[in-house]
């Protein structure tokens, strides 16, 4: 299928791809690596009359330490977060949900940034994104300002970002040293996810110090799983444990229903899942 | 909109619509035809070629993306009239029926073992997971691309088609 | 030429086909172009059910490089109708079939009009710009319903939404006894009603078709398994003199039966090239072949079968629905009839009876899919017999051991009065089991079930037969099917000793080109390589019936066979002259002809050198004419009847419901093997597409008749990463019914594979109370059989999930970058 026509620009700093945002009114679209809007745009379900590539934005791209934080640039690929090594080691739960994204060839394209702005629930990086408590740096033609990752996803397909911003970086505090999963269910390999659990921990001896859990498509945004974290404080690192914890997972869940897979199943899934991915992160 | 774009090995300079697709700019413009589309959704990586060393779909591509860089279809990895290792041990395991699917499962094939010159089975089949095929059953395609990877222990592939990891270095991808 | 070559057939031969498909030199029928070209596109009805009130495409006219656009009411009078070939009743109801709707639409997907313009995006968009008025009509889309009285009906005019109903009866036809007093006297019953849900081919070249009106013949390029068929209804329906349309299949990208059709797009691209005169070109998008191609499968199947308490079994009754979509298409009817005879399988049966009521309801028409009847059939029965060993507690083996016909009783006449002529359950079920390790995964089923592991192993087993090789034409001819059976083929020898093979098979993936190479090598002791084939292509290929029910090698490589047979007929009066030898003297072996009796050392005469004689036809016999070549037309007497044992074991995990294929074998017996590495090919790829009905694929309707498995991401064609290696092997029990002992592979693997994952997806919680899942057996619907018992949970529900699916059903301004 063929996209409708669109003009398109590719801004060479983030100042112009904003002041570019900003003139082409609420039409235009940003592409970043395009993953996910190619088939929108081919399927027609959308028809933006411009499209603003950040794909030649050399300050969009890398991944840099400052202090605490991880800084990702947003265009970084989920190729680059699979191998880079600041990420293995501050923050692995994004390097191994990376690998879970899509397929190769979808990886070696699309971006953190993209991925997060486009906001799908059934997309695996905004759960981690929210598990780790990452900042989103957006910049408009106000200047730049901070999002928690808590409030910047707000229903399907919709974030905080406001007319003409523009999603620059993510900060994600660092977790050294902890032990992460992100278990996805899904009923073939390049499905999306019916449920999936990113899960990180830090343990000091055999207990848990620290929890951090969030589900992908369990509802319209990503759904931080705040009672597991709590229940999973201060517990040893045992299978048992982390399953009386898991069993947390659905609360303040409101998943949707449909040939997959109804609520029910959902939450019933999320907790198995939770179990699994804190599991499979601690080794029980 | 002027694009320069190099594809298997000859530059190419046109004007295209923003809206045009890679594959569709491969096929039409270029007259690239051993690459074909085969989904709407990038489900199917039929389309599947290299955009400066690595795998993309090109269907999910816009050719104004690939100004500047280089691509590598199907069409560009025999060389003096020798097939490429991934190419003949395809032929040699009868990893394709209809043929359809092959230029995507070889450009796939030859980026994974990139990534991995030894990968098991599991890894072969997660590898190609961006692929489809209604007619193998994957046995053989598995089989091949193991095979392909025995034959270039030792560096027998192609060097450009070799880019290993180094995705920092990956300038012009995104 | 060396006159001691190793025979060909049976050799491993790296296939000829590839060396253009691994470099991509390609001749799909969207590769191609003509001078001109234009492009068509083609805009979709999205309602189910409705009358076209008005359709404005003022606008679309006037968009940039469109040449023109036309509705149903402007190709109404020469689009006539889509031919249906199989009539099964005299009182068949058959609806009009427009290509194009001209007032009112059945099912989502129909084409209402139609653009044509200098670029395929310009197409696209005018599309956009035509304007479409409908009025609703009731939308009909459960086969159930749709039969009951008073039911909305798919076509007023008809009166009914029952098209045919076909009945046999092995009482009435003297091959068996009543089933219905069988039943009655019988000490088990076993009754169930499966679904056989609806399916897509999904071959992974979209079709696509180009028209060249031009020249004096007219030529449509078309990615078709039948050429030949598509010529000769493009002139029957549409009135075109036969001898003024070529048609070409060129490369074509997988078929599977879905390619088996002459579809409105054939006839719509054909008639307005026509009427423009010039070349026009159409290709399906993805999301268009899966909405519009036709579907498979999709029935119910009501099932009841009685035994003896020690596993005998007395009677078989089958009542089925079949969903026809809402039009009959070229074989629609028919494909459950191919179903009726193979209900009884393997086993000996006394009595059985089918009845088979065809439906037609909102949605797209439905025709061949890879095996076609039979593994619905196969399904059913496979099913039941692990039904009855769980009812009478014995082994699922056993029972089938005890009920099928054993090797000596060959040949044996079942009780639909077919005679399968040989067959070897018991050798092919021996290396199955071996191979399998049955004996120690039982051991460790019970280890787990003991255990009360989260994850439990099941095991599933199939024993399936199917006729293929369609098909003897006096048996298609008392089925009231439209055409015979049989297949044609030349041999062309040229001046140089090369030859040429003319064959009417029309492959598209399946390697014909080399295994009739190899055929013709060994019967006419030429190389491999001096053999090429052509077909594909009415004016070099004449005459053919075209590729599907694996028929090519039992039928097409049986009519090249013959065609040699010929040649050498031909060939040996001039050998024996050039050997100065009566004709009657002279021998034909390993590439030569030699008096008979002198020995390998002889001289000798090859059949290049008579080639070459021929060519020069200075010194030829009196009344000879200076010509080899020779074509021949076969038809079959019998159906083949492969046969094999498939065992499947697979774990499912009880708390997720995800079920993951352990181990799967299967021995086939296919009778004599022309290429080994292209018959595993085979094998895999049917055993993928089978595993996947199984677990994976399903086309899915809404409640207003829309699919929302319109993509393939949301109809799951499974990758490599979810379909696990298989261990494959075979028997060799030779087909008695033909010269080369062969039965034919395409659709064997699909058709075994289905019950064998079920019945092991079944097996691993029977003891939760389970006695079904639903196809396909998704994680919820296991999980659900598990915990609530309920076998078919899913189906309709349309809330935002998330991904692409989603997004036409949620506002997706917020979503950037």
């Amino acid at each position: 299928m063929i996209p409708a026509a669109f003009d398109y620009v590719a801004p060479t700093t983030v100042d112009d791809a904003v002041r570019a945002l900003s003139e082409a009114g609420e039409d235009a679209k940003i592409i970043a690596g395009g993953q996910s809007l190619l088939p929108v745009l081919r399927m027609r379900l959308a028809a933006p009359s411009k499209l603003i590539d950040l794909g030649k934005v050399p300050e969009l791209r890398g991944i840099r330490e400052d202090g605490d934080a991880l800084v990702i640039g947003a265009m970084t690929t989920h190729y680059e977060m699979q191998h880079d090594p600041l990420i293995a080691e501050h923050a692995s739960l994004l390097a191994l949900t990376a690998n879970a994204v899509a397929d190769p060839q979808v990886r070696h394209r699309g971006t953190f940034g993209g991925s997060l702005a486009h906001a799908d629930p059934a997309g695996d990086l905004p759960a981690p994104a929210l598990a780790l408590d990452a900042e989103m740096v957006v910049r408009g033609m106000d200047g730049t300002r901070t999002v928690p990752a808590a409030e910047f996803f707000t229903d399907f397909f919709t974030t905080a970002l406001r007319p003409g911003e523009i999603l620059v970086e993510v900060r994600v505090p660092k977790t050294t040293g902890w032990s992460a999963h992100y278990e996805k269910f899904n009923r073939v390999a390049q499905a999306w996810s019916i449920v999936a659990v990113a899960a990180a921990v830090r343990v000091e001896g055999g207990a848990i110090a620290e929890a951090r859990v969030a589900l992908t498509n369990m509802g319209s945004t990503p759904v931080r799983a705040t009672s597991v974290e709590q229940a999973l404080v201060g517990r040893e690192a045992t299978p048992s444990a982390i399953r009386d914890a898991a069993a947390h997972a659905a609360e303040g869940t409101s998943p949707p229903s449909n040939a997959d897979a109804d609520a029910e199943y959902r939450k019933h899934l999320a907790r198995v899942l939770t179990s699994r991915a804190v599991s499979a992160a601690v080794g029980a | 909109m002027r694009i320069t774009v190099t594809v298997d090995g000859t530059k190419f300079t046109d004007d295209v619509e923003p809206r045009q697709l890679l594959v569709h700019y491969l096929r039409e413009r270029l007259g690239k035809v051993g690459t074909v589309v085969g989904c709407d959704t990038s489900n199917c990586g039929a389309c599947t070629v290299h955009l400066d060393g690595h795998s993309v779909k090109s269907c999910s591509v816009l050719a104004v993306q690939a100004d500047g860089c280089e691509v590598t279809t199907i069409e560009g990895l025999a060389r003096d009239g020798n097939l490429h290792p991934v190419q003949r041990a395809f032929h040699d395991n009868h990893a394709l029926q209809c043929g359809f699917c092959t230029p995507g499962m070889i450009m796939q094939s030859i980026d994974l073992l990139a990534d991995n010159p030894d990968p098991d089975e599991k890894a072969v089949r997660e590898g190609l997971e961006g692929n489809l095929c209604r007619c193998t059953g994957y046995q053989n395609i598995v089989r091949a691309v193991r095979d392909a990877a025995a034959q270039m222990q030792g560096g027998a592939g192609p060097e450009a088609e070799q880019v290993a990891g180094a995705p920092a270095t990956a300038g012009g991808t995104q | 030429m060396t006159a001691t070559m190793e025979p060909e057939v049976g050799k491993s031969r790296r296939r000829k086909e590839d060396a253009r498909l691994i470099t991509g030199r390609t001749r799909w029928t969207d590769n191609l172009t003509l001078p001109g070209l234009l492009h068509m596109a083609v805009l979709r009805s999205p309602m189910a059910h409705a009358r076209i009130t008005n359709i404005d495409a003022s606008a679309a006219k006037d968009m940039p490089g469109v040449h023109a656009v036309f509705t149903g009411a402007d190709l109404a009078g020469e689009q006539g109708s889509l031919p249906c070939a199989w009539p099964i009743t005299e009182d068949m109801k058959s609806p009009d079939a427009p290509s194009i709707a001209v007032d009112k639409v059945n099912f989502a997907g129909e084409i209402v009009a139609i653009v044509v313009a200098r670029s395929a995006y310009e197409a696209a968009d005018a599309l956009e710009a035509i304007d479409v008025d409908y009025d609703d009509l009731p939308v009909v889309l459960d086969m159930a319903a749709a039969v009951e009285d008073g039911a909305d009906l798919v076509h007023e005019e008809l009166g009914t939404n029952k098209s045919a109903t076909w009945i046999f009866d092995s009482g009435a036809a003297g091959t068996g006894g009543d089933v219905d007093a069988a039943i009655a006297g019988s000490e088990v019953v076993i009754e169930r009603t499966y679904r056989q849900q609806r399916l897509i081919p999904a071959f992974m070249e979209p079709r696509s078709f180009m028209c060249d009106p031009t020249g004096d013949q007219i030529t449509l390029w078309s990615s078709t398994q039948i050429p030949h068929i598509l010529r000769f209804l493009l002139a029957a329906q549409l009135g075109v003199p036969e001898h003024k349309i070529r048609v070409i299949a060129p490369d074509v990208g997988g078929g599977f039966g879905g390619k088996l059709q002459v579809t409105p797009e054939d006839f719509l691209t054909f008639l307005v090239a026509r009427r423009l005169g010039k070349p026009v070109k159409y290709t399906e998008s993805r999301s268009e072949s899966l909405l519009s191609g036709h579907h498979g499968r999709d029935q119910i199947q009501k099932l009841t079968l009685s035994a003896k308490r020690d596993g005998t079994v007395t009677g078989l009754k089958v009542e089925l629905l079949a969903d026809m979509g809402a039009y009959l298409r070229l074989v629609s009817p028919g494909v459950p009839i191919l179903g009726a005879f193979m209900f009884n399988a393997i086993y000996k049966f006394p009595a059985y009876k089918f009845v088979c009521t065809n439906v037609f309801t909102n949605k797209v028409p439905t025709d061949a899919y890879r095996g076609a009847g039979r593994p619905e059939a196969t399904y059913a029965i496979e099913r039941l017999m692990d039904e009855l060993a769980a009812e009478l507690d014995m082994d699922p083996m056993a029972v089938r051991e005890k009920n099928w016909i054993a090797h000596e009783e060959f040949p044996f006449t079942t009780v639909c009065g077919l005679t399968y002529d040989s067959g070897n359950y018991e050798a092919a079920t021996a290396k199955a089991m071996e191979l399998f390790g049955y004996d120690a995964l039982r051991a460790e089923q019970k280890e787990r079930r003991d255990r009360g592991d989260s994850v439990q192993l099941g095991i599933g087993i199939s024993t399936f037969t199917e006729m293929c090789g369609l098909a003897p034409s006096r048996v298609l001819g008392s089925l009231a099917y439209g055409a015979g059976g049989w297949e044609h083929a030349a041999i062309r020898m040229l001046p140089t000793g090369k030859v040429e093979v003319v064959t009417g098979s029309s492959p598209h993936g399946q390697g014909h080109e080399t295994a009739w190479s190899q055929i013709v090598a060994d019967q006419l002791g030429v190389p491999f390589e001096d053999v090429e084939v052509l077909h594909g292509d009415t004016q070099s290929s004449h005459k053919g019936m075209d590729t599907y029910g694996s028929r090519s090698l039992t039928v097409g490589a049986m009519a090249v066979v013959a065609a040699t047979d010929k040649v050498k007929a031909k060939a040996a009066k001039i050998a024996a002259h050039m050997l100065e030898a009566g004709e009657d003297d002279v021998e034909f072996q390993a590439g030569s002809f030699r008096v008979r009796g002198t020995g390998a050392e002889a001289k000798g005469v090859s059949i290049q050198d008579v080639a070459l004689a021929v060519f020069a036809a200075h010194d030829l016999p009196d009344g000879v004419e200076p010509n080899l070549d020779s074509e021949a037309t076969f038809d079959p007497e019998n159906f083949s009847f492969p046969h094999g044992t498939h065992l499947c074991a697979v774990e499912v995990d009880t708390e997720t419901g995800r079920t993951t294929i352990r181990k799967y074998v299967c021995v086939d017996d296919i009778g004599k093997v022309v290429n080994p590495l292209i018959v595993e090919g085979q094998v895999h790829g049917g055993l993928a597409q089978g595993i996947a009905q199984a677990l994976f694929e399903e086309a899915v309707h809404d409640e207003s008749g829309t699919l929302t498995t319109g993509t393939l991401a949301d109809y799951l064609v499974p990758s490599a990463a979810d379909l696990p290696t298989f261990t494959t092997d075979r028997t060799e029990t030779p087909a008695t019914s033909n010269v080369l002992g062969v039965k034919g592979v395409g659709e064997a693997g699909t058709i075994a594979s289905t019950p064998a994952v079920v019945n092991a997806v079944v097996d691993a919680i029977r003891h939760f109370g389970v006695n079904d899942v639903q196809m396909p057996c998704t994680p919820m619907r296991v999980w659900q059989a598990i915990n609530t018992g309920q076998t078919d949970a899913g189906g309709l529900g349309d809330e935002a999930g998330g991904g692409l699916g989603s997004m036409n059903v949620t506002d997706t301004s917020g979503g950037q970058q």
